[in-house]
């Protein structure tokens, strides 16, 4: 059967994509088939594309991107495996980094510890008890120099969880580059520098809202200009999914942030196509195998839409939602763990199923302690099973056109545009944010979630049915406590040879533009290149703009 | 007789609070009254708020791995301050493992993943140190 005129036009324009697109990479394979020997088409189509579908569903890579962002998806080239990690000092993590590369890993993800994520050297005494916990710790540019020493910066891509003092380890990454000999317009990575879900999901906030996203639209400025190929941001819902969100609200809290820090950077005089295209995203994989499919399907649509109505983005690339997908450690069990390989490979394959760009599947250990190098390498061959033996990935968005999905996708939509509606009226997400309400609805769905557990309304296997008394056993990994002495001595041994001169200078440098209106990256540049630490840039800026104070919303 | 008193508190530089709350809000459920130290508190601040809210129990909360030094510290601040009619319990990702030399440091007990928020409310009820 034919497709009406208006439809066969867009799946020119899509054809003459895939073309460009095998010209330049061809896919993966000359056939694709099942198993069996059945043909598999790169797509998929009604027999007949009506307007209603045209309009809502579309063509891959094409507007609004509910069928996903790239014109051949997988059958290109799989999604970047990258799993998120770092603990203890750089020497260590930079261990385990090349460990996971050799294992067929194909991008980094670095794990900070709290300090660092707060802006305080190792040796500071709010760090005590927390140097190199929860990731790694990096104090200055050598520490930064041996996390990524033998690691070519112009080959992988690098991912950074760092919020309030993104900036400066941003600084840092291109000095080390420098050093590597690679120009900072050749790196490619993201850090995550999505301060309002540090206010209302993650905690890991410096200074205040006003300030914090003039930093942000400093970054993403300088980087349109210098660092061209950089993800400025990772509009995350992740971490609001963690918070006990349900995937609504994950939607509508993480695209009501990303309308915020377009507007910022908009009203700070940048053009949306400028920085748009280098927007990215980070959601959650939770238990609800189908309801997420739907959700990133819902997410890219509903993007393209509020971004190209509010502000007349014409960049195809400023209306795509290109995202990152961790699969939710809030439902993993501490009782019976291996369980938990199960319910990782399920929700990985949700990531997969809804056309994720990068993809971080979470341990079987982790509601114990951080990954050992065992539970880690399983994570990892679980995404590596469903690339290379499921057939998933040799068609695009194979779910589309299921009714209940597309129900599902329309129903996300509807519902966080009207979540997203109500945040307009209270003046953004910032504001709702300011008075709590975004909080107050995470916590909520979080206590009403706890609630069906306990009353056994929502199973969760081998903890409140199919209950064995058996206890984990078998290693974790442990943090040395003296990770904190050694980084203290270091910053004390740094502190004595560099350059306390070049420091002084640099940090008043940054003092004055951090009071005017001065683009502040290239001084932040300045003042790592001179070993000044995360500590004393923080504070310097702590004295400028103050530090945030959160409201109590219990 | 009066309602049960709890600081719910959050030591150290981590950021993971829904356990915490959605403890709290179990608790106010429970019939107790529950103050919220809000992140990043630190030792000395806890120990202080609990004496100037003059409460029952302490109900600490980490998930970055630094109970190991945290718990203990506000143990030993709680004797400096002779608050030893406190109860004190914990929770978060704290491995099996540590438990001991945490209960030895004087926490009561330690809740893990997988807590119903339950038997946290009937711990508090049968092991209060203070007449209601």
């Amino acid at each position: 059967m034919s497709q009406p005129q208006e439809f066969k036009e867009k799946l020119a324009a899509w054809q003459a994509k895939v073309d460009k697109s095998l010209a330049k990479h061809p896919e993966r394979k000359a056939q694709f088939t099942t198993i069996s020997g059945l043909p598999v088409e790169r797509l998929y189509l009604p027999a007949q594309a009506d307007q209603g579908y045209a309009d809502k569903l579309g063509l891959p890579g094409q507007y609004p991107f509910t069928r996903g962002v790239q014109p051949t998806m997988y059958r290109g080239r799989f999604w970047t495996m990258r799993q998120y990690a770092g603990f203890a000092s750089a020497a260590e993590s930079n261990r385990r980094y090349r460990y996971l590369l050799e294992q067929g890993q194909t991008g980094l993800s670095v794990a900070f510890d709290l300090p660092t994520q707060i802006g305080y050297d190792a040796d500071h005494d709010m760090a005590r008890g927390e140097v190199g916990k929860v990731g790694v710790s990096i104090s200055s540019l050598k520490d930064m120099e041996i996390l990524f020493d033998q690691i070519p910066l112009d080959k992988v891509s690098t991912s950074m969880t760092i919020n309030a003092p993104a900036g400066v380890l941003l600084a840092m990454y291109i000095a080390v580059a420098e050093k590597q000999g690679v120009k900072a317009e050749q790196l490619r990575g993201t850090i995550q520098n999505d301060i309002l879900k540090e206010y209302s999901s993650r905690g890991t906030y410096i200074f205040p809202p006003k300030p914090s996203m003039r930093i942000i639209t400093n970054i993403f400025a300088y980087c349109a200009q210098q660092v061209p190929q950089w993800n400025t941001i990772s509009i995350s819902g992740y971490h609001i999914r963690e918070a006990g969100s349900t995937a609504v609200q994950e939607v509508a809290f993480t695209l009501a942030n990303g309308l915020a820090y377009v507007k910022a950077a908009v009203e700070a005089g940048l053009d949306v196509d400028a920085f748009g295209p280098r927007l990215s995203f980070f959601f959650n994989s939770h238990l609800d195998f189908l309801e997420e499919v739907a959700k990133y399907r819902a997410a890219r649509r509903l993007w393209a839409r509020l971004i190209q109505e509010r502000f007349g983005a014409k960049d195809p690339k400023s209306l795509m939602v290109r995202f990152h997908t961790q699969t939710a450690g809030c439902s993993l069990t501490a009782q019976q763990p291996k369980n938990n390989i199960v319910r990782v490979a399920f929700q990985a394959m949700s990531a997969v199923l809804g056309g994720t760009q990068s993809l971080h599947t979470n341990s079987m250990d982790e509601a114990l302690s951080l990954p050992t190098t065992e539970a880690v390498t399983i994570a990892l061959r679980t995404q590596q099973l469903i690339a290379y033996e499921t057939g998933v990935t040799e068609t695009i968005d194979p779910l589309a056109g299921s009714y209940y999905v597309e129900a599902l996708t329309d129903q996300i939509e509807q519902k966080a545009h009207d979540y997203i509606k109500r945040i307009d009226e209270m003046g953004g997400a910032p504001e709702a944010i300011e008075r709590g309400f975004v909080q107050r609805e995470i916590q909520e769905a979080a206590y009403a979630y706890q609630k069906a557990i306990e009353t056994g309304e929502r199973v969760v296997v081998g903890m409140n049915k199919f209950v064995t008394k058996d206890k984990h056993q078998g290693e974790l990994l442990r943090v040395d406590p003296k990770v904190r002495e050694e980084q203290a001595t270091a910053l004390a041994k740094l502190r004595a040879e560099r350059d306390n001169q070049a420091v002084t200078a640099g940090l008043a440098a940054l003092k004055a533009a951090a009071q005017g209106e001065e683009n502040l990256m290239p001084h932040l540049v300045n003042c790592v290149r001179a070993y000044a630490t995360l500590g004393e840039i923080c504070d310097t800026l702590r004295g400028v703009f103050g530090e945030y104070r959160a409201p109590s919303t219990i | 007789m009066r309602k049960i008193r709890v600081l719910a508190a959050k030591p150290g530089l981590d950021g993971h609070d829904r356990g915490v709350k959605v403890i709290s809000a179990a608790l106010r459920d429970a019939g107790m009254e529950v103050i919220y130290t809000g992140l990043r508190q630190t030792p000395e601040q806890i120990v202080a708020a609990a004496m100037q809210e003059d409460v029952d129990v302490i109900a600490l909360s980490v998930l970055s791995g630094a109970h190991d030094y945290l718990f203990p510290r506000v143990m030993e601040l709680m004797r400096e301050k002779k608050l030893d009619d406190v109860l004190v319990i914990g929770g978060g990702i704290i491995p099996e493992e540590d438990v001991p030399a945490l209960k030895q440091a004087g926490i009561a007990e330690i809740f893990g993943p997988g807590t119903n928020t339950g038997a946290i409310v009937a711990f508090i009820t049968n092991n209060l140190k203070r007449a209601l």
